[in-house]
């Protein structure tokens, strides 16, 4: 490149057709090539955890489970996780066991619908359709099973709501036979496809130190050679008895190359793993009752009592979610904080975008599976349509400045008095 | 006694040329729109969908045209409204130069020369490039410089198979070699031996993958590239605008089927079934555009569903590359059968 070659500041986003979310991409181009990559979020704020300080652990449950449209049971989960260990709960083991043959079943929906979408990305639309016609089958299982395909409501703190009977387990097993039958298909599509290699492949790399040095989780991490993964890390759930091993890119035989390409894979051997794994949890389900607790207003008494903090984790199909949650022995939640996967791997963009071509952006920026409603936590509105996202001292500036004008407030009315 | 200039004009020949020009524009367009249907439907089966109804282009291309016309505060407002327009007509004008079967030689027969044709075949995307630049957006910008070097790129493999059959024909002894109504009687098959035929095979092959570069459809769409760019060169078209370069473009795929039927598939249905005349004509117009349909399904649907969309870079390099070495084969092993059977 000359020194006279031009260069563009461009963007994608808030609303672009590459985002199925908002979200705003800044770049410096010149010609087809990036020169420097830069993202603000804060695009799709909904103030999800100052609406569940205001109320009781088991009605956030159901708040939580909508932070995502697509994680049903990963916030959930998560936050169940956090006030059973406060509340000192035991989950019965069959109750663990639901919970993850649901947690995988979530996996391979997610995945799929990952898979379309960079299909999609990539302008290759018949891939999109079909690997969305086969994540129907688990999303009519889910159905089958919780009662709705998307927001599971499944998941109890104690452990989960419905039980499985001999006829949904037998649903189960026909659906891992299904998904069985297609995955040499499936796997055939999205990775021995010349034109997706040819896309993916060395495209938006990101290498292991960097994805270290950022704190990449999930899919993300593991495509760079990072084997973290909770399930392995922290076991949790049914993962304490059944071990799992982090699906790295050599899966293939192939070596760590860090790429988009290499994401594909990952996700796509992970979708035969989850797969597995939910056979191996219907093969060992333990027999018993799936609550700790049933009477809900015992549990909410229980709840109501607990004081102290926990930190839920739960690897989430994009990869590691923490809910912190501190209980008061209050009605409500002293403090909740959400940590969502995408939050951990948006960093990674930036290595990941400079010096590939503009073409390329959208399937690296979709590469990561970026959630943008679970993310976005701060952000806000000034009368008259300007904003922004605020950060952390500014927020800390803005909330001392408001204690001391109550203070005055108070001071003030004491005088009177 | 000076004579009045007028009535040297042919008035007769005129009205007829003017009749014919305007019947062909709207055969084109319908028939444009037919395709993009068809195409519609074909693809979204290949995807396991139900796809639109056949006549949704005409129903889309309606509404279009009904819409209002928006200029962007920052685009060259007479050249970005007189793009489209130009695109439209030169995608038109293209069929007054190929034989289109049962209406015999092409409107302007005699001037009916491929070279003329490339070029012709080069002006809607020409107008798209200038519309784009003109539209004051750099996705539209981005997209335009994507679509001049996509040009620049299908250019090779598409000239190398027309110089190939016109060569072909100057062997044969033809008078005109470039003229299609010529190309078309002289079908390759026919006065080639083996290689010539594994030669026309390859040109064949090149020119189902040109053309989805020369419409602007997966894989070759990275000028327009949606899921980048937002539609590229088109981002700010909307209203009679857009329906404009729209029905350039269903033109253009008629235009792009007609030329390969002329180069690869001439021959009129009425030679091998006898019929009454003016039926044996339906029959032939029939015939026509069916073929154009049937390379239309390899060179535009089936690409179209089964790859995923090149970067600008891998374009270049396929149509260069891969398809330049692929149309010079064809041309070597067409020149070496010629060799072996004229002597």
């Amino acid at each position: 490149m000359s020194k006279t070659t031009p260069v563009y500041q461009t963007a994608l986003g808030p609303t672009h057709p590459a985002f199925k979310e908002p979200i705003h991409l800044t770049f410096d181009i010149t010609g087809e090539k990036v020169l420097k990559a830069d993202f603000a979020p804060g695009q799709a704020h909904r103030g999800v955890e100052w609406m569940g300080m205001r109320r009781n652990p088991i009605q956030i449950l159901y708040l939580a489970e909508r932070i995502c449209g697509i994680c049903g049971i990963t916030h959930a989960l998560a936050f169940s996780r956090a006030c059973e260990q406060i509340a000192g709960i035991v989950v019965p083991p069959r109750a663990h066991y639901i919970r993850s043959i649901c947690c995988e079943l979530e996996r391979i929906h997610s995945h799929l619908l990952w898979a379309g979408v960079a299909a999609h990305e990539l302008g290759f639309d018949s891939l999109f359709y079909l690997t969305w016609k086969a994540r129907e089958r688990v999303l009519d299982l889910m159905e089958d099973i919780t009662g709705n395909r998307i927001h599971y409501a499944i998941i109890q703190i104690g452990g989960v709501r419905r039980d499985l009977d001999a006829d949904r387990i037998a649903a189960i097993r026909e659906a891992c036979g299904f998904y069985e039958s297609i995955f040499g298909e499936l796997a055939r599509c999205l990775l021995d496809d010349a034109s997706i290699r040819l896309r993916c492949r060395d495209v938006g790399v990101l290498t292991a130190a960097e994805a270290l040095s950022l704190s990449a989780v999930g899919p993300t991490a593991r495509a760079s050679g990072v084997p973290s993964d909770v399930r392995a890390d922290h076991p949790y759930a049914a993962y304490t008895e059944i071990p799992v091993d982090p699906i790295l890119p050599t899966v293939r035989g192939e070596g760590i190359h860090g790429d988009v390409y290499d994401r594909i894979i990952v996700r796509v051997h992970e979708i035969a793993q989850s797969v597995q794994i939910v056979r191996t949890c219907l093969d060992n389900l333990p027999a018993g009752p799936v609550l700790a607790q049933p009477k809900i207003a015992v549990l909410l008494g229980q709840l109501k009592r607990a004081k102290g903090e926990a930190l839920g984790m739960h690897e989430a199909p994009r990869g590691e979610v923490a809910h912190y949650v501190r209980l008061d022995g209050a009605e409500a939640p002293a403090s909740w904080k959400v940590k969502a996967s995408s939050y951990s791997n948006y960093l990674s963009w930036v290595p990941m975008l400079v010096n590939e071509q503009v073409a390329d952006i959208p399937i690296i920026a979709a590469s990561i599976d970026p959630c943008i409603s679970c993310t976005d936590r701060v952000s806000w509105t000034a009368p008259g349509g300007s904003g922004g996202t605020l950060t952390k001292e500014e927020l800390t500036r803005r909330s001392v400045a408001r204690t001391r004008e109550i203070q005055a407030a108070l001071a003030a009315a004491r005088k009177e008095a | 006694m000076a004579t009045c200039p007028c009535s040297a004009i042919p008035w007769t020949t005129l009205g007829l040329d003017l009749l014919a020009a305007f019947g062909l524009a709207f055969y084109g367009i319908a028939v444009g729109l037919l395709f993009c249907g068809v195409d519609r439907v074909l693809v979204a089966r290949m995807q396991s969908r139900i796809g639109p109804p056949v006549r949704q282009p005409f129903r889309d291309a309606l509404k279009l045209l009904a819409k209002q016309d928006l200029v962007p505060a920052n685009a060259v407002s007479a050249v970005f409204r007189f793009a489209p327009v130009a695109a439209l007509a030169a995608a038109v004008s293209l069929l007054f130069y190929l034989p289109l079967g049962g209406i015999g030689a092409p409107v302007f027969a005699g001037r009916d020369d491929a070279i003329l044709v490339l070029y012709l075949l080069l002006v809607p995307g020409l107008a798209m490039v200038v519309g784009g630049f003109a539209s004051g957006s750099p996705y539209a910008s981005i997209g335009a410089q994507r679509e001049m070097v996509t040009m620049v790129s299908y250019e090779l493999p598409l000239a190398t198979v027309i110089l190939t059959f016109a060569w072909k024909l100057s062997l044969l002894g033809v008078e005109h070699p470039f003229s299609l109504s010529e190309l078309a009687a002289h079908p390759v098959w026919t006065t080639s031996g083996p290689l010539g035929i594994a030669g026309a095979i390859l040109l064949l092959g090149v020119m189902l993958v040109v053309t989805p570069g020369e419409l602007g459809r997966i894989p070759f769409d990275s000028p327009e590239a949606e899921t980048e760019l937002a539609g590229g060169l088109l981002v700010e078209y909307s209203g009679r605008s857009l329906a404009l370069f729209e029905l350039a473009m269903a033109v253009k795929t008629v235009a792009m089927c007609g030329l390969m039927v002329a180069l690869f598939w001439p021959g009129d249905i009425s030679s091998l079934i006898c019929w009454a005349h003016p039926v044996s004509r339906l029959a032939d117009f029939a015939w026509f555009a069916l073929k154009s349909g049937i390379l239309m399904f390899f060179g535009v649907s089936l690409l179209r569903a089964g790859m995923a969309r090149l970067r600008i870079t891998d374009i270049v390099r396929v149509y260069w590359k891969w398809l330049g070495a692929a149309a010079l084969l064809g041309l070597a092993l067409i020149a070496l059968d010629a060799h072996l059977r004229l002597g």
